[in-house]
């Protein structure tokens, strides 16, 4: 039904607003949908990194004048060595807390001179620890340690991802619809316009399925190309968003990764479905209505 | 001429009313397979509405149409679209779709019907020598005289090799060199077995196919079809 019918494509005139209009309609919207696709795969992404990397872990923190420090930390160690259900623990280096602290005092940090905790990193085992007993053993060995287990944030920090994800695919359902109605609209209007060309159509024996597919193929490669066009530009736009990285936060690293960059291939395949079926239900119904 | 066999359209007290006026009363016809007729009467009458009926752009309001032993109005739109590929239909204002090129144009019925586009070229050739419009093909509709574009509706009408042409006020609007050319190629139809069926009110153009052909002259009369006199 879709294959190009050169002689029977020509029946209908090639011009007129609408086709500026289909093709204008699903570019933007094939635009729009490369960034509702990059929101939702990079949301994904997210959810799942906060997911998996704060899952199991936890930290603890020892808040301590300067001349305890050393032996609470080394308390709390022993405790941790103890526990069941601790994997690791391992107190974090001098250069690795300037790093977690950089991003806002600055690199050229002086950290020996500032009283900031010890943090220790606690990896979880299987089947867990017992969080509960293990903060009373810290409060009698090291009472300046803190347990941070992370489930107090971690858990909206995810539901945020998945709400992301969740926004970015009901953009893609609702630029689809958006779509499926201009291009229902601008259907209606050409087959409106071409009444005369229908009824000459009729006139000499053309079958209602010979005078919608003529509409139908034409709607559905302006769609096609629409779309394309409008993945292409999208797609330079998602590479000219700034790469991921630790500055950034989350805001960063909106873009594909892998395969991923694969699926805006998709967005002008059913960009084209959407419009078949928009025009092939608008000129059954229309064709109807002229009979 | 054949007049055997079961009529190719046949009305039987065919009535047909529009907003609730009605256009056409009662009205039964039958015509036979090869048969030449000509349906006459004054501007309004309801010559056009009649031929209409007979290609089914107008269904009756009652009464029954038969149309190549179908009862058209249990046909739906795909069986309709069939009918008319059987019944050749020539407009007075001709109807062509004005940015396709005359070849284009008469090829219409063969492309719908999904007719090869070698088989498409033969046919046409044969068919644009006959019109006498073989030097025209590439020519747009608005670019064509008025008895060019009735000789190309004619060609449309018949390259699908219909039972039936119907043909309303062909000559209408050309002169009368070319109305009688076109008579003649309607008379050649004829001869070639297609029932031809001419709605008109140039009584010049019936007394002419008096001579070449045997045709029956129906006349639309207060909303019924009568056989008409010797008057004409």
């Amino acid at each position: 039904m879709l294959l190009p019918d050169s002689r029977a494509d020509r029946v209908v005139p090639p011009t007129g607003y609408t086709a500026h209009l289909t093709l204008f309609v699903s570019g933007a919207m094939a635009f729009l949908a490369v960034f509702a696709l990059a929101l939702s795969l990079a949301s994904d992404r997210l959810a799942e990194r906060w997911a998996t990397e704060l899952a199991g872990a936890a930290t603890l923190r020892i808040n301590a004048p300067a001349d305890q420090m050393a032996a609470q930390t080394k308390a709390a160690l022993d405790v941790l060595s103890q526990t069941p259900g601790v994997a690791s623990a391992r107190a974090l280096t001098a250069e690795e807390q300037i790093a977690l602290l950089s991003p806002w005092f600055g690199s050229d940090l002086p950290l020996d001179t500032l009283p900031v905790p010890q943090l220790i990193e606690i990896i979880e085992g299987e089947p867990g620890m017992d969080v509960a007993g293990l903060r009373l053993r810290l409060g009698a060995e090291a009472p300046g340690a803190v347990l941070d287990d992370h489930t107090r944030w971690r858990a909206p920090l995810i539901d945020a991802a998945m709400s992301l994800r969740r926004l970015g695919w009901i953009s893609i359902l609702l630029i689809g619809g958006a779509t499926a109605a201009m291009i229902t609209l601008a259907a209606n209007a050409s087959l409106a316009a071409n009444a005369q060309i229908i009824e000459v159509l009729r006139l000499v024996g053309a079958r209602d399925r010979f005078i919608a597919h003529a509409f139908v193929r034409r709607f559905t490669y302006r769609a096609f190309f629409g779309a394309v066009v409008g993945v292409l530009f999208g797609m330079i736009g998602v590479l000219l968003l700034p790469e991921a990285s630790d500055e950034g936060g989350f805001l960063t690293g909106l873009g594909f990764r892998g395969l991923g960059w694969l699926l805006p291939a998709l967005i002008p395949i059913l960009g084209a479905a959407v419009a078949f079926l928009a025009t092939w239900t608008a000129a059954t119904r229309k064709l109807k209505e002229l009979s | 001429m054949n007049n055997l066999g079961a009529p190719v359209i046949e009305l039987e007290n065919v009535s047909y009313t529009y907003g609730g006026d009605a256009l056409l009363s009662d009205v039964s016809l039958h015509l036979q397979p090869g048969s030449f007729h000509f349906l006459t009467g004054p501007s309004g009458a309801g010559k056009t509405t009649l031929l209409k009926l007979c290609y089914g752009a107008l269904l009756p309001t009652s009464g029954r149409l038969t149309a190549c032993d179908q009862n058209v109005a249990e046909l739906d739109r795909d069986q309709m679209a069939l009918l008319r590929r059987r019944i050749g239909v020539v407009h007075q204002d001709c109807r062509f779709l004005d940015h396709l090129t005359l070849a284009e144009n008469i090829a219409l019925p063969l492309m719908v019907s999904g007719k090869g586009e070698k088989a498409q070229k033969e046919d046409m050739d044969e068919l644009l020598n006959w019109v006498g419009l073989g030097a025209r093909q590439d020519a747009l509709p608005p670019e064509l005289s008025g008895g060019e574009r009735q000789r190309a509706a004619l060609a449309r009408a018949v390259i699908l090799s219909p039972d039936v042409v119907l043909a309303d006020e062909p000559t209408g609007n050309v002169d009368w060199d070319m109305s009688q050319r076109l008579l003649r190629l309607l008379v050649e139809l004829n001869k070639m077995g297609k029932t031809v069926l001419i709605a008109t009110h140039d009584l010049s153009l019936i007394r002419a196919a008096k001579s070449q052909v045997q045709a029956r002259v129906l006349r639309i009369s207060h909303r019924n079809v009568q056989l008409a006199g010797a008057d004409l």
